[in-house]
């Protein structure tokens, strides 16, 4: 096992969860709880591929699969904010609805190329570097996004107006409303960019690591998202750590076996992330660290301004 | 949803109806119904076996089809609905449909049903097929071992079943036949479906040394892999050589024309028989894909020659001694394994590095 390809892999594995597990942090920290990943990000993998192959620029399927998920995530939002209908039934039909519209919308690209490969950043000298250099400096450009759209949703969130705001709303929407703020407006905004955060995800599997459309090609990973999400306790940067180490279950897989027996059984890799959110459940379980560490109070509940 | 079974329910009262009276629908007249476990897209297993529903399209015989259909009792409403429509033979191209299908077949005992084998779920009226696909995965493996110059082939497998076991295994005889010094690493993805981990498990054995790297898996995201990074790759199913034109060295392709030609001339002259049919080399159900440019002549002759001998039946590479990966005798000499020893197959051969997850 080569230790920095084994690295490179685990940033690689780990990349489209961390778009999606960022966009389930905002709608959460929000107070809206989105099951529907996993459709979401398939409808982002389907259109990001479509829109490359009718333009030839996987820039701009990129940002379509954002804006596709986004209007996506506009419905989810309609039925859970505006008609307070149960975020967690409406969720798993999203889920269900999202693997079944991007399998039928999927069906001209199926045994496609990919028409438009993602550009790779140069590093110049910074990626001869020996270890760190195929580690963590020849990846594409999605893998750099992704960590920058990390950083700046940890800032915005711990250091903005704006972001004590987003934690309100998760913690007592009619704080916020008394402040005279439009709660319903600010969720929707959150859920949206949540939605288009996943959908970049999407395009990371259908453009990115493996350049084709495959009907349901997520395989549980917007699942996985939104374990990772608990695991790192709604914190940005906890889940960026998270992510690559998900990852990094992901890319040991299949190295372990390499070579005779695996030291792990690859069954029990495949159960590890969810393993480990449990355990941080049952952590953060206990009264104190829950006030520290636990989920947004209001989190799945509508607002109502008449019930407060 | 409710609905809808009951209207299929009452078609099926009046199709039953529709029987009784004499000579309402004729068995000497083949209409053929596809069922499919995956989209007729998907580059390998259904897609050849769409090619072939074509195949019999083309010469007359009236077929349709459904797709993505998943081994539950939802396949019950679909051979009914077929059925109810006036068609008399029902390909169920899935293993995980016996079940059900033989339900329909008891109720319906003057149609014609075809099932994936191994049989579990026999009846008088289903003929279930398969082929010898290891047959063709030995002939790669030769391919496969005349190429790689690390003398480490790395193979991405799907499940631990003995379908898949025999693949691996013949693959690895086919290897060792023309390279005795190799080893095949091979890695489970435990998933038939799940295109990022066949890619990463390819790239997994490529960085650990193998340069040729070959598959048993419902997706060409393994070829890719492998292409991706600079490897041979051996395609499954399917021709893959579209998805990596220069590093596709060759692969196993399934072609079910033959036999569905003759599933029809069989129900057309009243010929049909219950059981099990098995094709292989000799009749193109099983075959390999143009051999890359880059392989050298000698090879493709040899190859060409097994390809002959294995279709004649003159050789026979299960034949012992066969040890298995942890020494043991598993064939012993002067004997040879029969359909249902490799349907029940649960060892690796010498020479693959690896274990079976299960165990």
């Amino acid at each position: 096992m080569n230790p920095e390809l084994l690295l490179a892999a685990a940033i690689i594995a780990g990349t489209p969860i961390l778009f999606a597990a960022l966009g389930e942090l905002l709608s959460e920290r929000a107070g809206v709880i989105n099951l529907g990943l996993e459709g979401t990000m398939l409808v982002g993998a389907v259109a990001g591929f479509a829109a490359t192959t009718q333009t030839g620029s996987a820039w701009f399927g990129t940002a379509f699969a954002a804006f596709a998920a986004g209007l996506f995530g506009l419905l989810f939002a309609f039925l859970v904010i505006t008609l307070r209908m149960n975020q967690i039934v409406t969720g798993l039909a999203f889920t269900i609805l999202g693997g079944g519209l991007s399998a039928y919308l999927g069906k001209p690209f199926i045994g496609k190329p990919v028409a438009d490969v993602m550009a790779k950043p140069d590093f110049g000298a910074l990626a001869d570097l020996p270890f760190v250099g195929p580690a963590f400096f020849r990846h594409d450009a999605l893998v750099y996004l992704a960590v920058i759209l990390a950083i700046a949703v940890s800032f915005y969130i711990w250091r903005t107006r704006y972001g004590l705001i987003l934690r309100s709303l998760g913690e007592s929407p009619d704080v916020v409303d008394t402040l005279g703020m439009n709660v319903t407006l600010l969720r929707y905004v959150y859920v949206v960019v949540g939605t288009a955060f996943a959908g970049l995800g999407g395009a990371y599997l259908s453009l990115v690591y493996t350049p084709s459309w495959i009907e349901n090609m997520t395989a549980g990973r917007g699942w996985i998202a939104l374990a990772l999400v608990i695991f790192a306790s709604w914190r940005p940067m906890w889940l960026l750590a998270g992510a690559y180490l998900f990852g990094l279950v992901d890319a040991l897989r299949f190295r372990m076996q390499i070579g005779g027996d695996a030291l792990i059984s690859p069954y029990f890799l495949n159960m590890l992330p969810y393993v480990a959110t449990i355990v941080v459940l049952v952590l953060m379980s206990s009264n104190r660290s829950r006030l520290k560490f636990g989920a947004p109070a209001a989190l799945g509940t509508a607002y109502d301004r008449e019930r407060r | 949803m409710l609905n809808s079974r009951v209207t299929i329910g009452s078609v099926l009262v009046a199709s039953a109806a529709a029987l009784c009276v004499p000579g309402a629908a004729s068995a000497e007249d083949p209409q053929a119904a596809f069922i499919y476990v995956g989209p007729v897209g998907d580059a390998g297993w259904t897609y050849r076996h769409d090619v072939a529903r074509q195949c019999i399209e083309a010469e007359g015989t009236k077929t349709a089809f459904v797709e993505t259909v998943p081994e539950t009792p939802d396949v019950l409403n679909v051979e009914n609905d077929f059925l109810s429509q006036g068609y008399n033979m029902i390909f169920a191209t899935a293993f995980g449909y016996q079940p059900f299908t033989q339900q329909v077949a008891v109720a319906n005992p003057d149609k014609y049903f075809f099932g994936i084998t191994p049989t579990i779920a026999p009846a008088d009226n289903i003929l279930n097929f398969y082929g010898k696909l290891w047959d063709g995965r030995y002939l790669t493996g030769m391919v496969a071992g005349s190429m790689t110059e690390t003398n480490k082939i790395g193979f991405v497998a799907a499940q631990p079943i003995p379908t898949v076991i025999a693949g691996l295994n013949a693959f690895t005889l086919g290897a060792r036949s023309v390279n005795p010094d190799v080893t095949v690493e091979v890695v489970w993805t435990l998933s038939w479906y799940d295109p990022s981990a066949e890619k990463q498990a390819a790239v997994a054995l490529v960085e650990n040394g193998a340069d040729v790297i070959a598959q048993h898996q419902d997706t060409p995201s393994a070829v890719q892999g492998a292409a991706e990074s600079g490897a041979w790759a051996i395609g499954s199913e399917s021709d893959m050589t579209s998805f990596a034109p220069e590093k596709v060295l060759t692969g196993t392709v399934w072609d079910w024309c033959p036999f569905y030609k003759s599933a029809v001339d069989m129900v057309k002259n009243g010929t049909f028989e219950p059981g099990e049919f098995y094709g292989g080399l000799d009749d193109g159900t099983v075959s390999i894909a143009p051999i890359n440019a880059a392989v050298s002549d000698e090879i493709k002759a040899k190859v060409a020659e097994t390809e002959a001998a294995l279709a004649s039946g003159s050789f026979d590479y299960w034949a012992g001694p066969i040890k298995d990966n942890e020494g043991a005798t598993v064939v012993a000499e002067g004997a040879t394994l029969g359909i249902a020893d490799i349907n029940g197959m649960g060892w690796l051969v010498e020479g693959v590095s690896g274990s079976l997850p299960t165990k």
